[in-house]
């Protein structure tokens, strides 16, 4: 296996010398047959298509169902690095609860002067519709998925947060299942630490964040999607099917004496949590979009009467900016009063002049995203970018400069997959979800391991070619 | 407590899995004459195309009644939205809408279902591996069937979803004997020549029932004896009597499970009780035509009454 110098593989730390939470794996793998190796992952491919946890892509003209490719190589994550990853995660999660209710009630943090006022009152992504609204149990973020990118033996990088509506955990669900069916005998080996008690805590976390107020013995929740167009609807039926919740599209549900129900076979039932998996934007065609087919009307006035939790919350794409997410630093501060313990991308607002000259520059070194974008979509890597497509680039930051933020070219670290010749390094990422409840933060010990699998390639999203891997976190 | 949605999509899904190997069927018993050379089999595989309700569509497209066209277009045909390929993509369809209503072994069986039917049906089918292809279909489905009875809970899934397959089949049944129901007359059992024969057993092959028919009729056949097995006989499981039975007693069920009786419920016990008073005589007597008509827009309104009872849609 050949290691590229400039990359900190999380295996092989340096050739031949195998990293202490891969040394098991390691030996284990030593003694596979690669064939054999091979055969398992076309059977994990088949398990996968069977079950149907497949995806849609967006801008394809056949609305195929593809999978995700998924590689049978672990990605192993020692219990000493883990518990740093949480409580940098938890704390980042406490900040933003804490930003979200001040920025829409007292907005003190713009009063001390700690961010720019311009910087929420211009911005798309603030939700004045929530000024003054006061969530059941006061909490905005109840599922984020923070992706962490790692660049060396101890550096860490959050660079997202992703607390508006994040997806992918079915993936974590399902990897594990299938490694667990494939190679029972290496779970018995290593002490790996499970993951499948998610969709329950999850259902609780729900359940705990009820209004106070309830014609229900017990909170009825459910989950709101889209349909089954949508590119994570098999994530949408898998969670309701494991947390006992009802899977619902907008068209089952309507007001009724100042409730959201849903159409039963029976009539119409109340329901106390809706885990929405729609945008803002498509939730209430009264309040936000007036041509949403998808939307509830008046949905929001039941929220401000606090008759029915939305989670996540409205308007917390807010905390998800990415020209806000070069402040984060600074919020975590503000409200925790303690220094951020995972660290920030360093990032340039192209909003700002000096910053955009930079930025353009050295557009080739940078990787820039648009402020609101997501998926992977709308975005320049530099370096992998060709002549042609940096000058159309230049063109549109050039149009709208605020519309854009850049960040250095991160050397992300490589974990192994399985490729022809054997084990290969790739680029990966990894979002470990968390789950927000009046009472505490919980975060799953694992995540989704992204992979880039084209050799050399930095762009994890699944909808740009990426495949994913089971993500293993080592007990004590 | 369900969903309105999540009822219908089952009632549908499962609706929509009959329809399908049911058109198999009546492939099967189309390939059957056209091979015995019996009869006419232009004329045959317009009664087939008749009764699988697709012949106005068939005659948009083509001028004739060829084996290679009607297989093609019953099976696979994209301007075809009733064909085998497009009901599955239905059925399928409504399964992921219902997932969480379903057991895993229930939407693995119906997703290989479509999946391996899709792959048989990517090229178009010859005569030669028509028969293969026709196996498949009812093979898939009747796993889908069987994962069904194995894995589920008997509660208002699982009636709903019965119910769904017993009115598609009653109707498919009441269709197949209206196409049909000329060489059932009691004037044509005196013709009793060989294409009368291969008519009654083309009716029999295309639900499935010729041998169990062998098995309870020994001797001479009378085509009344057909429309009696067809219609009135409880132990035969593609009967209108067999049907409705099930019908009845799926809609009790959920009237006991619901703690409310629904109006669709009294429109099923009518059907029930109708079909008791008649005998096969009396059929023929009041006309077996418009019996089978009445039959077919009685099941049609029961259907729409059920959608609306519980709620399938906003």
């Amino acid at each position: 296996m050949k290691q590229n110098a400039t990359f900190f593989d999380e295996m092989l730390a340096t050739p031949g010398d195998v990293r202490d939470p891969y040394k098991v794996y390691f030996d284990w793998f030593e003694n596979e047959d690669l064939k054999r190796l091979r055969r398992k992952s076309e059977d994990a491919e088949a398990f996968f298509r069977r079950i149907g946890i497949t995806f849609n892509v967006y801008g394809q003209d056949e609305a195929d169902e593809r999978l995700i490719p998924f590689d049978i190589v672990p990605r192993i994550i020692a219990a000493r690095e883990w518990a740093k990853l949480e409580r940098g995660i938890e704390q980042r999660v406490r900040a933003i609860n804490a930003f979200l209710y001040d920025i829409y009630h007292g907005q003190e943090i713009l009063r001390a002067g700690r961010i720019p006022r311009e910087l929420i009152s211009g911005n798309e992504a603030f939700c004045p519709e929530m000024i003054g609204v006061n969530p059941p149990g006061g909490v905005y973020t109840h599922i984020c998925g923070v992706d962490l990118v790692r660049t060396g033996e101890d550096d860490f990088f959050v660079l997202e947060d992703n607390v508006r509506t994040p997806s992918g955990v079915s993936y974590m669900l399902e990897n594990r299942e299938t490694m667990l069916q494939m190679f029972p005998e290496l779970f018995t080996q290593l002490k790996v630490r499970p993951v499948s008690a998610y969709p329950q805590r999850l259902r609780r976390s729900l359940s705990d964040s009820a209004p106070a107020s309830s014609p229900n013995d017990k909170p009825v929740v459910a989950v709101l999607t889209p349909g089954i167009h949508n590119s994570a609807y098999f994530e949408h039926a898998f969670l309701a099917d494991q947390m006992g919740a009802e899977l619902v599209e907008s068209h089952d549900l309507q007001i009724v004496d100042g409730h959201v129900a849903m159409r039963t076979t029976q009539g119409y039932q109340i329901i106390d949590v809706l885990y929405r998996r729609v945008d803002d934007a498509y939730l209430d065609p009264l309040t936000f979009n007036p041509d949403s087919m998808l939307g509830v009307p008046g949905i929001m006035d039941v929220y401000r009467a606090g008759n029915i939790t939305l989670a996540n919350a409205p308007g917390t794409g807010i905390a998800d900016d990415k020209a806000l997410y070069s402040y984060l630093p600074d919020i975590i501060e503000f409200y925790t009063g303690e220094q951020a313990i995972l660290k920030n991308v360093p990032t340039w607002r192209c909003s700002e002049p000096d910053a955009l000259a930079h930025v353009l520059a050295n557009l080739k070194d940078l990787v820039v995203k648009e402020v609101h974008g997501s998926g992977g979509y709308g975005m320049l890597v530099g370096p992998a970018a060709s002549k042609k497509e940096l000058a159309a680039f230049e063109k549109k930051l050039r149009a709208k400069p605020s519309n854009y933020i850049a960040q250095p070219t991160l050397s992300l670290s490589t974990v192994p997959i399985l490729s022809k010749a054997g084990l290969a390094p790739r680029h990966v990422d990894l979002r470990p979800f968390v789950l927000v409840s009046p009472n505490k933060v919980e975060i799953t010990p694992g995540g989704l391991t992204r992979v880039a699998l084209k050799k050399g390639s930095l762009v994890v999203n699944s909808s740009q070619g990426g495949g994913t891997k089971d993500t293993w976190v080592l007990g004590d | 407590m369900m969903l309105g949605k999540t009822a219908g999509g089952l009632f549908w899904m499962f609706r929509y899995l009959e329809r399908a190997e049911n058109t198999a069927r009546l492939l099967e018993a189309g390939w059957r004459i056209a091979l015995t050379r019996s009869s006419n089999s232009e004329n045959e595989w317009r009664s087939i195309v008749t009764t699988a309700g697709m012949n106005v569509g068939y005659e948009e497209k083509f001028d004739s009644y060829t084996a290679a066209n009607v297989i093609n277009y019953l099976l696979r045909d994209k301007d075809n939205p009733s064909s085998v390929m497009a009901t599955l993509d239905q059925a399928r369809s409504n399964a992921r809408m219902v997932r969480t209503a379903l057991s895993s072994e229930v939407w693995e069986a119906t997703n290989e279902c479509w999946m391996s039917i899709k792959a048989e049906l990517a090229r178009p089918v010859s005569e030669r591996n028509l028969h293969d292809v026709l196996m498949a279909i009812r093979f898939r489905t009747s796993v889908v069937r069987g994962a069904l009875h194995g894995t589920m809970l008997r509660n208002d899934i699982f009636c709903f979803s019965r119910l769904g397959t017993f009115i598609e089949r009653a109707d498919n049944t009441a269709r197949i004997l209206d196409v049909k129901y000329y060489v059932l007359l009691p004037s044509a059992a005196y013709v009793g020549s060989n294409i009368d024969n291969a008519q009654w057993e083309v009716i029999l092959r295309s639900v499935s029932a010729e041998q169990s028919f062998r098995w309870l009729y020994t001797g001479s056949i009378s085509p009344m004896m057909i429309a009696d097995f067809m219609i009135l006989d409880r132990r035969m499981p593609r009967s209108l009597a067999f049907c409705y039975n099930e019908i009845g007693e799926n809609l009790r069920l959920l009237e006991e499970t619901y703690g409310t009786r629904q109006p669709c419920q009294d429109q099923s016990d009518a059907i029930c009780k109708l079909m008791r008073g008649h005998t096969v005589e009396s059929i023929f007597q009041h006309g077996l035509h418009e019996f089978l008509g009445e039959f077919v827009k009685d099941t049609t309104a029961l259907s729409s009454a059920i959608e609306q009872n519980f709620r399938f849609y906003g």
